[in-house]
């Protein structure tokens, strides 16, 4: 806690679909944060989400004693130094964290382009898209490798930045269009079941969006949006 | 440091990335070795330091490769943690300088990409974002010396680089009409006074031929797009 004693307030402005906001939600609940969620409705943003975010206006925003801190990845780290007296996200040595921070990073900027082509965009693109997002989904794979979260035995800061994205990927494939093939179980074994153990986890299971309600959200969005390409 | 400490940075002359790292380290004080990449035949160092993304710059230290310009910032301000830091020690400030660092490298390169080397960027609106980003930074840099107050920190070693290129391509040619002295009044004076630190001036590229580089790029891409 930055001040003892002193009343904290921890507002998360969010999405309930969204996996940006999920990392926050699930860094918050790793470390036991009492907080409110107030639920945004993005085709019509409240004034608050405008005001604290006005160069983005996007969720998440975490707004700690009426200061807000913007971008998921930012949000993270910031819930990681602020309440540091228990479950560290990152690791404590320079070099391992700049290593962390690297795969979140590389996360951030191919996967959800990469999914997003691959699900959401018609054309010749897709196919090339595929095999980044495979491609850079075997990288993680082998990164997490013979571990039982990136984080070693807990969640850390890889775990809580990538498992959101994995969630919506296996959300598409497996309920709204199988566009990897059914490789996903063949080829990362080792993710299937890293995903499958974060879910147990108090900190996701007790912040996870309802499953079935997540792919009807995906399925319709998807439809409207390749219908707008038509 | 106590050891015997080796620090390799693998850069590109030009690199507006590469000088961050080269700023960084010139602040620090750190004894380290530059080595120049030829990007039309990347060395296998490289090749093997950054697989994922071959891309230069990359710090190796002690054999240990540290990629992409923001986290081997932040690595360097971690390890050479004596003295001035170039972060701000309070985690809501340093979530500003990373929010700002964050917005800088996801909207000033590729709308400036767009403005000098894309056919049909600065019709596309790509002037005037960037123009918006450089404004919102003229506002968040205010009546400060640097965007870190006194102190020269992280927000500025990451933009200057940017800003000092675009100053460059605009000189080489000129897509903004003129506007930057006129509407970036403080953002001219904090380039110019961070050209006058040490550790930048020691390790700045030689200016006419960084804007006839630029010239030739954006000759050769435009040529392609013909």
């Amino acid at each position: 806690m930055a001040r003892e004693g002193e009343e904290e307030e921890v507002v998360l402005l969010s999405f309930w679909s969204s996996p940006f906001a999920l990392r926050a939600k699930i860094a918050l609940a790793e470390k036991g944060v009492r907080h409110e969620i107030r639920e945004e409705n993005l085709s019509d943003k409240s004034h608050l989400l405008l005001r604290m975010n006005p160069v983005h206006k996007k969720i998440p925003v975490l707004i700690h004693n009426g200061k807000p801190v913007c971008e998921s990845s930012l949000i993270v780290q910031y819930i990681d130094e602020v309440w540091n007296q228990e479950s560290p996200l990152l690791p404590s040595d320079p070099y391992e964290r700049a290593q962390v921070r690297f795969w979140v990073d590389l996360v951030d900027k191919k996967v959800y382009m990469a999914a997003r082509t691959v699900w959401f965009i018609k054309g010749e693109h897709e196919d090339g898209a595929k095999e980044e997002l495979m491609e850079v989904l075997k990288l993680l794979e082998s990164e997490l490798g013979e571990k039982a979260y990136f984080g070693g035995d807990r969640l850390g800061y890889l775990d809580v930045s990538f498992f959101p994205y994995y969630l919506s990927i296996h959300q598409l494939e497996n309920t709204v269009e199988s566009r990897l093939g059914g490789e996903m179980e063949a080829n990362l074994p080792k993710l299937e079941g890293w995903m499958k153990r974060c879910m147990l986890r108090e900190s996701v299971s007790s912040v996870l969006p309802d499953l079935n309600k997540l792919s009807d959200y995906i399925r319709q969005l998807r439809k409207k949006r390749l219908d707008e390409q038509a």
